[in-house]
């Protein structure tokens, strides 16, 4: 497999700083245009992208062209603002798909 | 419900039962897969849930505690304290099969950390110490998030598609074998009948005749 076995993060400069202290490979992004050529840059060498929910969430149409394939495994997590939710907005939808319903009761 | 175009002969019927057979099969196959699949999807997903509500509190915590490192440390201090990193993670990755969706599994590779911190303790303020160490701590767990999260997103999807199959066959395939079956069934008998009629009508009026004679 060509795809390289490391973690890369795609976020604003403030949010990715401590990542890259744990050996994490930063991508600094300011605007979510940048991100989406920047994603559709590194999909293809990565296995796992970290991304702030912030941006995560206004390229959603971006990252739905990744959910079908095992890899790369994107993950958005929360920035220095604290979590908006968009991440578990992603789990009850998928509970919705699968079910019917949002069983699980998430806000 | 339409019935499919075909010839009322021996031969589609024996055709279409046959295809009514596999549909029926399929059916209960593919329904028994969904059953399946939604069980593995519970699991995943209960999982996928708390490990994200925590993670969501670790990260803002980590994040909190940088923010305030870098409001007592200029921001070139900040960036050259964390431009070059000791060592970089190396992940291993591979695919296993659940209920036939490929889905990833990733670990890391664990390296022998050399030095978490790769500054000098002098020219930055402990929060950052504690950040990155809590962060290196929770990278295993944000790892194991991203892995569980695109099973989960994966067997979604997968459930979606199945159900539809599920539908299509028992709504509209087996339905429309069904009636087709059954209209080749029904015009094959009106053949039947319609020839015995024939021949007794024929053999009346050969009786007939030979009576006059």
């Amino acid at each position: 497999m060509e795809r390289n076995c490391k973690i890369a993060m795609i976020g604003a400069k403030e949010n990715i700083l401590p990542f890259k202290a744990v050996g994490v490979q930063v991508f600094p992004v300011s605007q979510y245009f940048e991100a989406v050529d920047l994603l559709k840059k590194i999909a293809r060498d990565f296995s796992v992208i970290f991304i702030t929910e912030d941006l995560a969430s206004e390229i959603n149409e971006t990252l739905d062209r990744y959910r079908a394939k095992p890899f790369p495994v994107i993950l958005p997590i929360p920035g220095a603002t604290g979590s908006t939710g968009y991440g578990m907005k992603n789990i009850s939808h998928n509970v919705e798909k699968a079910i019917g319903v949002d069983i699980l009761n998430i806000k | 419900m339409a019935r499919l175009n075909v010839n009322p002969t021996r031969m589609e019927l024996r055709r279409l039962k046959t295809r009514l057979k596999t549909a029926v099969r399929g059916h209960k196959l593919l329904k028994d897969k969904a059953d399946e699949t939604i069980r593995q999807f519970m699991l995943y997903i209960k999982e996928n849930k708390s490990l994200r509500e925590e993670m969501e509190k670790e990260v803002s915590s980590v994040m909190k505690s940088f923010l305030l490192a870098s409001a007592v440390t200029s921001p070139e201090a900040m960036e050259e304290a964390v431009s070059m990193p000791g060592f970089s993670i190396d992940l291993e990755i591979a695919t296993k099969n659940v209920m036939s969706v490929p889905v990833p599994v990733i670990s890391i590779i664990p390296t022998e950390k050399t030095e978490l911190y790769p500054y000098s303790f002098a020219s930055v303020s402990s929060e950052l110490d504690m950040s990155i160490n809590n962060l290196s701590d929770i990278l295993v767990k944000l790892v194991k998030l991203a892995e569980i999260e695109k099973t989960c997103n994966m067997l979604a999807d997968e459930i979606e598609k199945n159900r539809r199959r599920v539908n299509a066959l028992e709504y509209v395939m087996i339905p429309q074998l069904q009636e087709t079956i059954k209209y080749i069934t029904m015009k094959l008998d009106e053949n039947e009948r319609g020839n015995i009629t024939r021949l007794m009508k024929v053999k009346q009026m050969i009786e007939s005749s030979a009576e006059i004679h």
